[in-house]
């Protein structure tokens, strides 16, 4: 049936639930409970993700089609059934959600101490709608892991994040319905008219030129408050602010791919004149992201704050790289993605242990860190540079591929790209300053300990991933090198289709 | 070999930086120097085989990335122009490796210290060896990581902090151009791999980007990027900033090794820019005017070392211009002697603050050369060859330079030749007004401070006496290989000259005064020097009183901080402010915010006949589903 002889991505999207359902049997004492709830979304993520590993060794690189496939009719009348599967541009991202919760879960281990029963069943539930979102090829099934992601998110920010977290929690959640709502429309009408949701049958629809632009709108306005882009930002700030280091994890690491995982599966192939026809319009939206929120991540007092504003100027980047549909500029796309996910998702981490220690995420409050904490320095340090794009680390590859591809589209959009290089540096190196560098003045920072070995195996493997995919990235790009070049050639011939017909 | 000498500093690194906290300061220091000396073998082995015998190599390691066409590796590229690079350098680092283990003698930090002064010359020598533009962008980001490591290396300290973060920013902005540059070559060529480029420059004389030639933007903007990070006009001012690291990095990363990077990427992209002549008309204008712009500068700084990093600033204009009239191997042979002679003046400024306890000001310092005649000494050897005295070494390099400019006939030339002319005059002055404003006269420090000078340790005098040797000599063995009648065959291609670049035979037959000129200035600079600040010691005082508005304006190094302050500095934070409080919090949450508000409040009224918000959530998403449905259809 596939290479894994069994239903293998299923597997990995609902086993997280088989977890989640154990935690909530566990009866006894609080302690003993939290204890059980740990160890047992411990396992399960681990578990799940040494599974996913299978993904890894099986994909075959060399195919641009959806492996791993699962069909099942569910509702054949309407053409909507279930239906799973990935190709080079989904599969890392399910590695990348399952590699990023067992982290995310260690990083709660002492962080969170109420209600850690629910607090673990609504992780595992969240690593269920993420993968099953990645490897969903179904639009239905699509559109509700899309959407029910939010639900776990908007839970663990209201519920274990900081003073504001109603607020936040509000905040994210409607910002990010009130654009599904009009993704939902585009899918029922591409459903009435192409009879299917079937995704793979989709890509052989074409949609009418008419449409495509009404739709486009209605995709990015989905995808572009998931991303998020420019001015649609605002809620990523505050939602990463109140919700606890874990959230933030998985919110910066792959909750923000998911608007441009859509792009990419569905902007792209099903509409790409309106695609061709809109891209300077999100070239702009995209270099305004990169230089204001850069700009504005330089003002920030918060660190958290000022890691959120640093994303959405990645994300710019990403979006830049996406709408340049060519191999260099989607491969970049693809790869600042994941470099981001686990840079950023390190750069929360690290706040995180600063946060853990003093209760505090306000910049002015530290300085001098590096003298009692030099192990953590030299951490941070890494992922600031690799957050700032040094070559040989993982955000560099996919920069640079972006700004390559660019340039071969539009020059001033590669320089508007590549001020973020600028910008970025500055920030961040601000930020490193003022929390590490300098004198060693508040009394009470003096008996800070440096990092736990617990904290120690956080790090670790995202240290490892970062330089591994700056120093030799080939293996990852391998993996999309196939779709990609299939999308590419896709796209061209779509828009040379379009070009006879209006002749 | 080829390997070794690249990769035993980065071994010396790991050890220093990882395991530096188990195995002790010692060891740790000690491990780096030995595996910077086991470099410096490999790497004089290297350059015999290479550069002397002939024989070029690449040695590939692995594929880095390979998306759509573009593909490279990582690889070593072993030709003579990187050979002469990997020679010097690891000779240099060696030597300066072993300096600070009695420099840093006092520190509490030393095996940081050490780890990033390896980790620094491994960059360097990924920067040299590259044999496409992306690694070498690796080397040329990594050597920015380490300076800037190394220049916070006190990082309790506000200013060197600062210093840190404006060398990597302004290198930044550089580094921007570079990057397009990469992709415009991409663009243009198909690759960025040095061998397919050069083969193929022929083919794209013609090609235009935008209505400009391709080849000189690509030039124009690699240009830039090597302004940022070879300290040129505009993008100069992190480099006097950057003395606040400590003295053994300002002379391995300040003057002998990083900020020759621009050049040498000049020299390495020489086949793309002997086609493109109007980037080399920018080269060569505003490495002149660098030149004579810093040279101005430092003959009014009062701080030893930044007196030295003016000078390295002038210096490296000298080296743009020379690539500039097309004199690459000109360039490369001033980049090779400047090496020493700056490492050494560096290392001999850095004994006299350590033999002064820590004071940097010449204007309190005097009266000391006999308490450290060793010191005296090698300053003296160093300040003459950089002053370009004959036999030593600055002297054939830089007299070649100067030939070089004048021979290349062209208006650009001249005037390279002009501002060349007067830095050397203003060389020969700031230098002697250094060593006599450190050495001679009374003595101005304190008692106590006085009482204290003393010669340095072994273990930093021998560097300064084998860097004081190459100050010497280099100049002399060497000038034959480098653009002497061996040139060729030294070069081996490394260095294209096109066709209709004659300079290297141009420069021997210019008029007999040309050699003889500056030797001249700078012998005159010298005199005014003596006259100034020895014999009539009131002369300066009263100049800087009458032409009160022309020293402010070279004390304060033409105001270019203040400018960039007022223009980019302060406006950004501004900006950043304006797009923050107003941009978002008023304008973007605004409207939203009324919205959510509105929403929350709908929500709550839910919530009073729903349970709980999950069930909300949902029941308010099948209502929804269920309203737009209904809506679609009727709309059909």
């Amino acid at each position: 049936m596939n290479a894994a002889g069994f239903p293998l991505l299923s597997l990995l999207t609902f086993l997280p639930l088989a977890g989640a359902a154990i935690i909530l049997f566990v009866r006894g004492e609080e302690a003993v409970v939290a204890r059980n709830a740990r160890w047992t979304a411990l396992w399960t993520s681990l578990l799940v993700f040494f599974l996913s590993l299978i993904l890894w060794v099986k994909f075959d690189t060399s195919s641009a089609g959806f492996q791993f496939e699962e069909k099942l009719s569910w509702l054949p009348e309407f053409g909507v059934g279930y239906h799973m599967g990935v190709d080079g541009i989904s599969v890392l991202f399910v590695l990348l959600s399952t590699a990023l919760t067992p982290l995310c879960i260690l990083a709660s281990w002492e962080a969170i101490e109420t209600r850690v029963r629910e607090y673990m069943v609504a992780f595992l539930i969240l690593e269920t709608m993420m993968v099953g979102m990645f490897a969903a090829l179904d639009f239905i099934i699509f559109y509700v892991f899309f959407e029910a992601v939010l639900i776990p998110m908007f839970l663990i920010i209201g519920v274990w994040g900081g003073p504001r977290r109603v607020y936040a929690a509000f905040k994210f959640f409607l910002y990010t319905l009130l654009g599904s709502v009009l993704m939902l429309l585009a899918i029922l009408y591409l459903w009435y008219n192409a009879g299917t949701t079937d995704i793979p049958e989709l890509f052989e629809y074409q949609v009418p030129r008419a449409a495509q632009t009404w739709i486009f709108f209605a995709f990015l306005a989905s995808f572009a408050v998931k991303v998020p882009m420019w001015p649609v930002h605002t809620w990523l700030p505050d939602a990463h602010v109140e919700a606890p280091t874990a959230g933030s994890v998985i919110l910066a690491g792959v909750l923000l791919k998911m608007g441009a995982y859509g792009f990419l599966r569905f902007s792209l192939p099903l509409l790409p004149e309106a695609s061709v026809q809109f891209a300077p319009l999100i070239f702009v939206l995209s270099v305004v992201a990169v230089v204001y929120t850069s700009l504005v991540a330089l003002a920030q007092e918060d660190m958290k704050k000022l890691i959120a504003y640093s994303s959405v100027a990645h994300m710019g980047i990403v979006t830049i790289g996406i709408f340049t549909i060519n191999a260099q500029g989607l491969s970049g796309a693809l790869f600042t993605m994941l470099a981001h996910g686990v840079v950023s998702g390190a750069l929360f981490l690290c706040v995180g242990v600063l946060y853990d220690r003093v209760h505090s995420r306000d910049i002015l409050r530290y300085g001098g860190v590096a003298k009692i904490m030099p192990s953590y320095a030299m951490v941070f340090m890494l992922f600031t540079m690799a957050s700032v794009g040094l070559p040989g680390t993982a955000n560099f590859v996919g920069e640079f591929l972006v700004i390559v591809g660019a340039w071969r589209i539009n020059p001033w959009v590669a320089f508007g790209g590549a001020l973020g290089m600028v910008l970025g540096a500055a920030y961040m190196l601000y930020l490193y300053r003022r929390v590490i560098f300098g004198k060693l003045t508040k009394p009470d920072l003096r008996a800070l300990l440096d990092l736990s070995p617990r904290e120690y195996a956080v790090f670790a493997p995202l240290i490892l991933l970062a330089l591994w995919m700056g120093v030799y990235p080939q293996p990852f790009l391998d993996f999309f090198e196939a779709s990609v070049a299939a999308l590419v050639q896709r796209h061209e011939a779509a828009m040379s289709v379009s070009r006879l017909a209006g002749m | 070999m080829f390997v070794g000498a690249i990769f035993f500093p980065l071994l010396g690194a790991c050890i220093s930086g990882f395991l530096g906290r188990w195995i002790g300061d010692k060891a740790a220091q000690w491990s780096t120097v030995i595996c910077m000396v086991l470099a410096a073998i490999c790497g004089s082995l290297a350059f015999g085989q290479v550069a002397l015998s002939g024989h070029p190599v690449t040695v590939e390691i692995v594929t880095w990335m390979d998306v759509g066409g573009l593909e490279f590796a990582w690889a070593l590229r072993y030709d003579t122009l990187a050979a002469v690079m990997v020679a010097m350098v690891t000779f240099i680092s060696t030597l300066i490796h072993l300096y600070s283990v009695g420099y840093m003698s006092h520190d509490e930090t030393p095996s940081r210290f050490f780890a990033y002064l390896s980790l620094f010359t491994f960059m360097m020598l990924m920067l040299v060896t590259a044999d496409n533009l992306a690694q070498l962008f690796f080397g040329w980001e990594g050597v920015g990581l380490a300076s800037y490591l190394l220049i916070g290396y006190w990082y309790d300290r506000e200013s060197a902090n600062r210093a840190a973060m404006k060398a990597f920013i302004v290198n930044r902005v550089g580094d921007v151009s570079f990057m397009l540059g990469v992709a415009l070559t991409f663009y243009v060529f198909g690759s960025i791999e040095f061998d397919t480029i050069f083969a193929a420059v022929p083919q794209h004389l013609e090609d235009r980007f935008g209505g400009i030639p391709a080849l000189e933007l690509i030039g124009v903007l690699l240009f830039i990027g090597a302004c940022g990070k070879s300290a040129q006009l505009g993008l100069h001012t992190w480099l006097p900033d950057a003395m606040e690291g400590p003295t053994p990095v300002s002379a391995l990363i300040h003057a002998a090794t990083m900020v020759t990077a621009g050049v040498f990427l000049v020299c390495r992209m020489s086949p793309v820019f002997e086609y493109a002549p109007t980037a080399l008309a920018v080269v060569t204008v505003v490495g002149a005017s660098t030149a004579l712009f810093a040279a101005t500068i430092g003959c009014v700084q009062n701080d030893i070392k930044r007196v030295i990093a003016y000078s390295t600033c002038s210096q490296l204009g000298y080296m743009f211009f020379a690539a500039g009239v097309g004199a690459y191997q000109v360039a490369m042979f001033h980049l090779f002697t400047h090496a020493f002679f700056k490492a050494l003046l560096f290392l001999g400024a850095g004994s006299v603050i350590h033999a002064m306890s820590d004071e940097q000001d010449i204007r309190k310092m005097g009266g000391i050369w006999s308490k450290i005649p060793i010191t005296y000494a090698v300053m003296w050897i160093g300040n003459l060859a950089l002053a370009g005295i004959p036999f030593f070494a600055g002297y054939y390099s830089k007299d070649a330079i100067l030939e070089a400019a004048f021979a290349s006939h062209s208006g650009v030339g001249m005037y390279a030749f002009l501002c060349g002319m007067i830095a050397a005059f203003l060389t020969a002055f700031y230098s002697w007004r250094l060593l006599i404003l450190t050495f001679h006269g009374a003595p101005r420090a304190d008692h106590h401070t006085m009482e204290h000078v003393h010669e340095s340790p072994a273990v930093m005098l021998i560097p300064l006496l084998l860097l004081a040797v190459g100050a010497v000599l280099t100049g002399y063995i060497f000038a034959p290989l480098f653009i002497g009648e061996h040139e060729h065959g030294f070069w081996h291609g490394a260095i294209l000259n096109a066709e209709h670049n004659h300079i290297l035979h141009a420069m021997h037959e210019v008029p007999a005064w040309v050699p003889l000129a500056p030797t001249v200035m700078g012998i005159g600079g010298i005199a005014l020097a003596y006259v100034f600040y020895m014999l009539a010691p009131g002369i300066p005082g009263r100049l800087a009183t009458a032409f009160r508005g022309l020293y402010l304006f070279l004390l304060n190094k033409w105001y270019f901080d203040e400018l960039y302050d007022a223009i980019f500095v302060r406006p950004a934070r501004r900006l950043a402010m304006v797009f923050w409080k107003t941009g978002d919090a008023q304008i973007i949450d605004g409207m939203p915010n009324g919205a959510a508000s509105l929403a929350v409040g709908v929500a709550r009224g839910a919530v009073r006949i729903q349970t709980g918000r999950v069930a909300n959530y949902a029941f308010a998403m099948i209502i929804g589903l269920v309203v737009f449905v209904s809506l679609f259809l009727i709309g059909r």
